[in-house]
């Protein structure tokens, strides 16, 4: 029937490509894990430095690079299905919503003021 | 409508060869190692999320305390700190080197990295203990329960030379708060102080606990591995293991500047 | 097999997945998500009485204005028991863990959930965190309210908060599992041709709220060690006095609580969809707009958590876009009414019981559901917070909604689950029974938080006791309309008709199969071919 050479497709899983994905090679690692180092030596090095607001900042943001280079390239994420990326975006996203909008009612409690 | 058939007709393997490790409800290999590894990845979500309401409190903290949060961090030790996120960055790259083996079904390397991580995390661990045994000595243990107490509060000497940099906030109450009353002043400073320490004791010790954890896996990862259970067909359990490996790391890679390098340079030395 | 037309007396299939193994250890090691079901099934109906016997209590001494019977104190730990039962015990796995376990594997055309040895390790993880529970309970119970708002959960009461606490943050492991299971068992195990736009709406529904059970759990998790170590180690996250800040404590706590009641009611909302189009014998009217305003339920509940707060001292600016959000928050929950309705006009609505319950949902939810309005617009919920309206309105959607749609489903899924029927008549008198006493019990609670009664008070002005007494009569009533079915449904396994493959002729997979089904759910793989709920659309049988 019609019918069942539809359904033979893969409509009825979500393909996983994990296990035929491509691995970084042994040279890839390596050279993250020099990024890595690097990045956590900038990270040390900066903090001695003044740079005002933007010590956290700047910290913060190669902590964010170091994360998304351990997320692609030693967990793989850069060679699996779009799910898992999915996966992870919404733990960072949601994440974001706990800490933004409790930071919003704490950082606007001066704007406001109730006599 | 539904119709019955013999066959399911998912992928082409539909021979009855069968992977000693295949479970029951599954259809193939295939099946069964992109549940597994999305189903870790889904656990992932959940850890993000616990460890994320911990550093949220600790960002509202942060802003609302910023100068004792600074004292706190400037009295913990920044090179021991870096050191253990280099050791840890390293034993990264040995668990990934181990799934990198473990697919290859090169079983002496499996072995021999996953050893490697486990060294080098018991390396982190032992590290942290040092540090938690220098806060113990500085009586920065928050809390009256465990230990000295903290600063003034359970009868740490104030003049002791130990304290350092909180010694200073409380010794010079006049930044912070009303200056016509020190002791209320010094006092409110300390007791900020001890919040920061309290977050300090519950993110790396969250931390170190995912890591006791962590080794604990990697042993049972080894042991199976040393039996040759993993190759190219089935390494699922190495990839996943590596998985929650790494995601303790990345707590890390953000516990280390968040914690250890607040307002670094005014103290420089 | 069509049932329609034949006469032929259905009998109970000679193998099935609760005779396949005998004996305790084939139960307690089971791996089959069906006896998993069975597990929880019985592990929540005690938490159930258990939360009920504590509403006695405290509608007892709500009969009169004096606090005669309990000590202050005491009526504290009344309903703070009552509150942690119902809510972490038995309204948080209901749906889910019993009726979800067991028919989400089946309506998928799986073998089984993906992780089935997790999902024994999250019944075992429920009854660890059952065990902390009732140590704390025969140890004095506590007496914060099941919201354990510091610092007086901390820092002032001598009651054992650390045991609950821990108790409850088990409890939250053990949904997560399920979450998980769920999520990925909703990706990866469908049966051939049934594809996202083919899944049964109880399906998507369950998915919905494992999405909140796996991303807000764990932030409840992490607030009640946080609880705990401040109350052992005198550290001061929370406590003022310490430098901490309480608020802080109801934001992390809210985050998940909010989202809590969605995992609570969404699964409910599922068994509706079910219900609805078998008993109206018509295809569901917008099965998109049902199926997105799941999902939009989940993620729309994860942004209004502080309209629990507004008077706690959050600002003002930030209470008006909560309030706001709010407002949004129930468009989606109004569109799954509005489609129930449209389902059942032209439809040939039959009343059996699942579909007494069902109706009941529609009507008690929307109520509950309107009421939240109310509380969601400050300038009324200046006056209305923490008073009898609050607790109204969420028993209006809790129980009048949530219990309503699990008693509505068990009734629904009964006969799969055991082979048997439940007595039609005994049935539809106690459904008649638990709508009344349910109104009786809580319309009246409306009026008086209106009129300013507050909420955790176990003594009143004088002038609010007639409505008190209504109340307290309600729940006499609601108290028989629950046990009658604890009665019936039990002398059924026994006595009840046999039920055949699908006594109520509906589409699905699980219909397709034996009740009880065998253990591995399926003699054949089913292979899915037609959009889902296809009612009416052949004359004759209308099934297969």
């Amino acid at each position: 029937m019609a019918n069942q050479m539809q359904s033979h497709s893969s409509q009825a899983q979500d393909h996983s490509k994990s296990s035929e994905h491509a691995h970084p090679t042994l040279g890839l690692y390596f050279t993250i894990f020099g990024a890595l180092i690097v990045g956590t030596c900038m990270t040390w090095a900066i903090a001695f430095v003044d740079l005002g607001a933007f010590n956290p900042v700047v910290a913060l943001a190669i902590a964010c690079i170091k994360a998304t280079l351990v997320i692609l390239y030693f967990m793989h994420v850069r060679y699996s299905d779009r799910m898992t990326m999915v996966t992870v975006a919404a733990g960072f996203f949601w994440l974001l919503i706990l800490i933004t909008l409790s930071l919003s009612d704490y950082l606007s409690r001066s704007l406001i003021t109730v006599h | 409508m539904v119709k019955r058939r013999d066959l399911v007709s998912t992928n082409q393997t539909t021979t009855t060869e069968h992977h000693p490790a295949l479970a029951h409800h599954f259809d193939n290999m295939e099946q069964q190692q992109g549940a597994s590894t999305f189903g870790m990845w889904v656990f992932m979500l959940t850890e993000i999320m616990m460890f994320g309401g911990l550093f949220a409190a600790y960002l509202i903290y942060r802003l609302k305390y910023y100068d004792a949060f600074k004292a706190g961090s400037t009295s913990i030790s920044v090179s021991w700190g870096f050191a253990n996120t280099l050791v840890l960055i390293a034993s990264s790259l040995t668990m990934a080197l181990a799934v990198w083996a473990a697919q290859r079904g090169d079983r002496k390397k499996q072995v021999t990295f996953l050893i490697l991580t486990m060294i080098l995390g018991a390396v982190f661990l032992g590290v942290k203990a040092k540090e938690y045994k220098d806060k113990w000595e500085e009586c920065h243990i928050p809390g009256h329960v465990i230990g000295k107490g903290f600063n003034t509060w359970g009868g740490c000497d104030v003049n002791n030379p130990k304290l350092g940099n909180i010694a200073d906030e409380m010794r010079d109450p006049k930044e912070h708060g009303d200056p016509s009353i020190p002791e209320v002043s010094a006092i409110q400073t300390a007791k900020q102080t001890e919040i920061f320490f309290s977050f300090y004791f519950a993110m790396t010790g969250l931390h170190a606990f995912h890591m006791v954890i962590g080794l604990g896996l990697l042993t049972w990862l080894t042991l199976r591995a040393r039996s040759g259970e993993f190759g190219p067909a089935y390494y699922t359990p190495v990839e996943l293991g590596g998985l929650y490996w790494h995601f303790v790391d990345i707590v890390w890679i953000y516990l280390f500047p968040l914690l250890y390098l607040i307002s670094r340079h005014q103290h420089h030395g | 097999m069509s049932t329609a037309v034949t006469t032929v007396k259905p009998v109970m299939p000679a193998k099935h997945y609760l005779n396949d193994n005998y004996g305790i250890r084939s139960w307690l090691l089971t791996k089959d998500h069906k006896r998993i079901a069975v597990l929880y099934l019985v592990s929540i109906t005690f938490f159930f009485f258990l939360g009920g016997i504590f509403a006695a209590l405290i509608r007892l001494e709500l009969l009169t204005p004096q606090g005669d019977l309990f000590q202050s104190d005491t009526y504290n730990k009344l309903f703070t028991m009552h509150g942690v039962n119902m809510i972490f015990f038995f309204l948080i796995p209901s749906v889910p863990a019993v009726l979800g376990n067991f028919i989400l594997p089946i309506m998928l055309g799986a073998k089984d959930l993906a992780f089935p040895k997790i999902n024994l390790m999250s019944w075992y993880i429920f009854i660890i965190a059952a065990l902390f529970s009732l140590a704390a309970l025969v140890s004095g119970g506590v007496d914060t309210g099941w919201t354990f708002y510091t610092p007086l959960s901390t820092g002032y009461v001598r009651t054992n908060v650390i045991v609950m606490a821990v108790g409850i943050l088990i409890a939250g492991f053990s949904s997560i599992f399920t979450g998980l299971n769920f999520i990925v068992t909703v990706h990866r195990m469908r049966a051939p041709g049934m594809t996202w736009g083919r899944l049964p709406l109880f399906v998507w529904a369950n998915y919905a709220a494992s999405l909140i059970m796996i991303l807000g759990t764990p932030v409840i998790a992490i607030t009640l060690i946080l609880v705990a170590l401040e109350r052992g180690f005198h550290i001061g996250i929370f406590d003022p006095k310490l430098g901490g800040d309480p608020v802080l404590f109801q934001h992390m706590f809210w985050f998940y609580s909010h989202p809590a009641v969605y995992i609570m009611i969404l699964p409910g909302m599922g068994v509706i969809s079910e219900v609805v189009t078998c008993f109206s014998r018509k295809r569901v009217f917008g099965y998109s707009f049902i199926a997105f305003s799941s999902v939009a339920i989940a993620v729309f509940g994860f942004v209004v958590w502080a309209h629990h707060m507004f008077v706690a001292g959050i600002s003002q600016y930030s209470a008006m876009v909560f309030s706001l959000l709010s407002f949004a928050v129930a468009i989606p929950s109004a569109v799954k009414v509005f489609n129930w309705t449209a389902t059942m006009y032209k439809g040939s609505v039959t009343l059996e019981t699942p579909m007494l319950y069902a109706l009941a949902f529609i009507g008690l939810f929307t109520i509950g559901g309107l009421t939240g309005l109310f509380l969601a617009a400050l300038g009324m919920d200046v006056h209305i917070h923490d008073t009898y309206f609050v607790v109204a309105h969420f028993h209006y959607v809790m129980v009048g909604g949530m219990v309503t749609a699990y008693i509505g489903g068990l009734h629904f899924w009964w006969p799969k689950m055991t082979g048997r029927m439940y007595p039609e008549a005994p049935a539809k008198l106690a459904a008649l029974i638990t709508f009344i006493g349910f109104n009786l019990t809580f319309f009246p609670q409306f009026i008086l938080g209106y009129l300013g009664m507050p909420r955790r008070y176990h003594s009143y002005p004088e002038e609010f006791q007639v409505l008190n007494v209504l109340s307290s009569a309600g729940a006499s009533v609601l108290a028989v309309g629950f046990l009658l079915p604890l009665i019936y449904f039990l002398w059924s396994l026994k006595y009840g008709e046999v039920a055949g493959d699908n006594p109520w002729n509906a589409t699905g997979l699980e219909w397709t199969t034996t009740s009880p089904p065998p253990t591995h759910n399926f003699h054949e793989v089913p292979v899915v071919t037609e959009e889902p709920y296809a009612y009416g659309e052949e004359e004759g049988s209308g099934v297969h």
